[in-house]
């Protein structure tokens, strides 16, 4: 009796919960879902509500499309492979013990709690710039013809400074991930005649392996909705116009809502595909 | 081959000093247990000639060679761990085989040495399942695998069966002795069970906060504990320790008399004394006497026929040639 009880004040008390998260999740989905299918240009004072899948067609096959699909994959994918690569070689220093562990660890985390733009102001601006950026600096130092790093290589410019970013991250979750490995199982392999690399190899990568999937499936579900990086830095030029950025052109810059939110769906299958796809992995990972 | 020897061998960590410089000699073939109380440094010493640890100061030769500067890979040693430390990722052929891939073996050669480990540890239908899949003691049999297909010169196990029932353990105890029996390999074996102590080694070692309290046999070290300390430490139930008039009459001042040679007698006897509690093990009985004036109950072992209960009055007399005398500084008096 008591259960049924504490259960059905339990469905009460989470009701204002569900209600919000409701509200706040299906109504401006269900309103995208309901533009897709409509002409909608405030501007030109057109607003048509059936248009079929005029919107959809249209923002297929327009050519940016794919070019905006594969910059988001090569974009992700270059930032997975930064703060993947980065993230275990810095959990693998942090781990050792050192002088002024706990600063260094807190100084490691730090970039995390750099808000996106600032970041990115950050970067354009002291480091990247070519008249009085760091880098540039570096390069004359060194006798060189300085590098205008965000028009001759946007992309990895912004690939940069997202992994940037997200590198605490990584090597947060990476670093608990080795914590975690039973000492005694290095030393048996020690004993086993397995030198450093072997035992990164065989003993180390194997037990990162199931981190190092979660931390690609969260990473991808931010990573897909990048934005302030591109705003702040090239403004979706030079190849940098990802999927999301394209659909935030199409709404705001050429105030086609219709045309925006069809994208938008577009982008929230291809996420919802791409995160199944992860999911099977991590599942995979985890038996 | 396998002759191990400590030569001053000492360990600090920082400013604590775990092992005081010791000297250790291990023949060949022997089957040697480190024994002592908890934190006495059974494993450190262990980790110091598996080369897991850094020797303060002092040598390790394996074989006569010198041993103290080289990495653990290169002294030829095999260690079976207390929490087996298997590579939970690899199936257990993997884990076999891993030590042989380390050291670029062909495969034939190595096919052929896991197929007789397998054989020997009763692992055969098991090769391809994960560590994780195996019982406690189907774990410990797997590193042992990995242990021998190395070939090792000497074995070393840190409590390998503590993770064990105690039905497990004693076969388990007994498939170890068997494996040294047919390997004829050097084992060191650190325990904290003086059964497994007894009845395992050739030699026992046994050390308190570091230091080598005594080195024997077995039976030498029960029929002739060198100290107080050993003498309580060797044999089940523990030696009784008597001090005071009793020890005096004796001309000691500690004397110690086993469990097993005080003797029941129907009247008269050297202490008298009240039962407390009696344990009937069917085979044995054990009382544990409160004797008038000794602080300590003693313990006797009596057949298991004797039907002696709480409260009842019992008079006891030690076997003579079976007392063992301790001087004041617990040292054993000729
Ligand atoms: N890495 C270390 N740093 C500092 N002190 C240590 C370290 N390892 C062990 N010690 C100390 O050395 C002493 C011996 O430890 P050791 O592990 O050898 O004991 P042991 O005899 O194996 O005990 P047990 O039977 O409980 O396993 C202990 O007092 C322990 O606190
Ligand atoms: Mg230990």
């Amino acid at each position: 009796m008591a259960t049924q009880h504490s259960r059905s004040a339990a469905r009460w008390m989470i009701a204002p919960a569900v209600f919000v998260l409701l509200v706040w999740m299906l109504i401006p989905l269900c309103m995208t879902l309901y533009f897709s299918f409509a002409d909608y240009r405030p501007m030109r004072a057109t607003f048509e509500p059936w248009i079929g899948f005029d919107n959809y067609v249209s923002f297929l096959t327009s050519s940016s499309f794919l070019d905006s699909v594969v910059t988001t994959l090569q974009m992700v994918g270059g930032i997975l492979c930064i703060t993947i690569v980065g993230g275990v070689l810095m959990a693998l220093l942090l781990d050792k013990p050192m002088f002024g562990q706990g600063v260094v660890r807190i100084l490691v985390i730090a970039p995390f709690f750099v808000m996106p733009t600032v970041s990115a102001l950050v970067w354009k601006n002291m480091f990247f710039n070519v008249d009085n950026g760091l880098f540039s600096y570096a390069y004359s130092a060194l006798g060189l013809q300085p590098f205008d790093f965000l028009s001759q290589a946007p992309l990895f410019s912004i690939i940069v400074i997202v992994a940037w970013q997200w590198l605490p991250f990584a090597t947060l979750i990476l670093l608990t991930a080795v914590q975690s490995l039973d000492s005694e199982q290095l030393e048996a392999a020690e004993m086993d005649g397995a030198p450093a690399l072997s035992r990164f190899r065989y003993i180390i990568l194997p037990h990162l392996s199931r981190a190092i999937t979660v931390v690609i499936l969260i990473q991808t579900i931010f990573l897909l909705s990048i934005f302030a990086e591109i705003f702040v830095t090239t403004n979706g030029a030079f190849g940098t116009r990802t999927l999301t950025y394209l659909v935030y052109q199409r709404v705001l810059e050429s105030q086609n809502i219709g045309l925006g939110s069809a994208g938008g769906i577009i982008a929230v299958i291809l996420a919802n595909i791409v995160a199944i796809f992860l999911m099977r992995i991590v599942g995979k990972n985890l038996d | 081959m396998g002759r191990i020897t400590l030569e001053k061998v000492q360990k600090k960590f920082g400013d604590v000093e775990v092992i005081p410089p010791l000297d250790l000699e291990i023949d060949d073939g022997e089957f040697v247990v480190f024994v002592g109380p908890s934190g006495c440094g059974k494993s450190t010493l262990l980790r110091l000639i598996a080369g897991l640890e850094d020797v303060s100061a002092g040598e390790i030769r394996i074989d006569g060679q010198p041993a103290t500067d080289k990495p653990p890979a290169k002294r030829g040693l095999a260690m079976v761990f207390q929490s087996y430390a298997l590579y939970p990722h690899m199936s257990v052929r993997k884990n076999i085989a891993f030590p042989m891939k380390m050291a670029g073996m062909d495969q034939e050669e190595q096919d052929r040495r896991i197929a007789k480990a397998a054989q020997a540890l009763n692992l055969t239908d098991y090769l391809d399942r994960r560590p994780g899949q195996l019982s406690g003691g189907q774990r410990q049999r797997v590193a042992i695998g990995r242990a021998i297909v190395r070939e090792p010169a000497a074995f070393l196990f840190d409590e390998p069966l503590s993770n064990l029932d105690a039905a497990l353990r004693v076969g388990m105890r007994l498939e170890i002795s068997e494996l040294h029996n047919t390997l004829e390999t050097t084992m060191i074996y650190v325990t904290h069970d003086q059964v497994e102590a007894m009845t395992m080694a050739d030699k026992i070692v046994v050390l308190r906060a570091g230091v080598i309290e005594q080195v024997g046999s077995p039976l030498e070290l029960y029929r002739e504990p060198r100290n107080v300390f050993v003498a309580g430490f060797i044999g089940s139930p523990k030696m009784n320790l008597i001090t005071g008039p009793s020890a005096g009459q004796h001309g000691a001042q500690t004397i110690g008399i086993r469990p097993e040679h005080l003797d029941v007698v129907p009247s008269g006897g050297t202490f008298t004394g009240t039962v407390g509690v009696a344990e009937h093990l069917g085979s044995d009985t054990f009382f544990h006497v409160h004797v008038d004036g000794l602080e300590e109950p003693m313990t006797v072992r009596a057949d298991g026929e004797v039907s002696l209960h709480h409260g009842d009055t019992i008079h006891l007399e030690p076997q003579p040639d079976k007392i063992h005398r301790f001087d004041a500084d617990g040292l054993r008096m000729a």
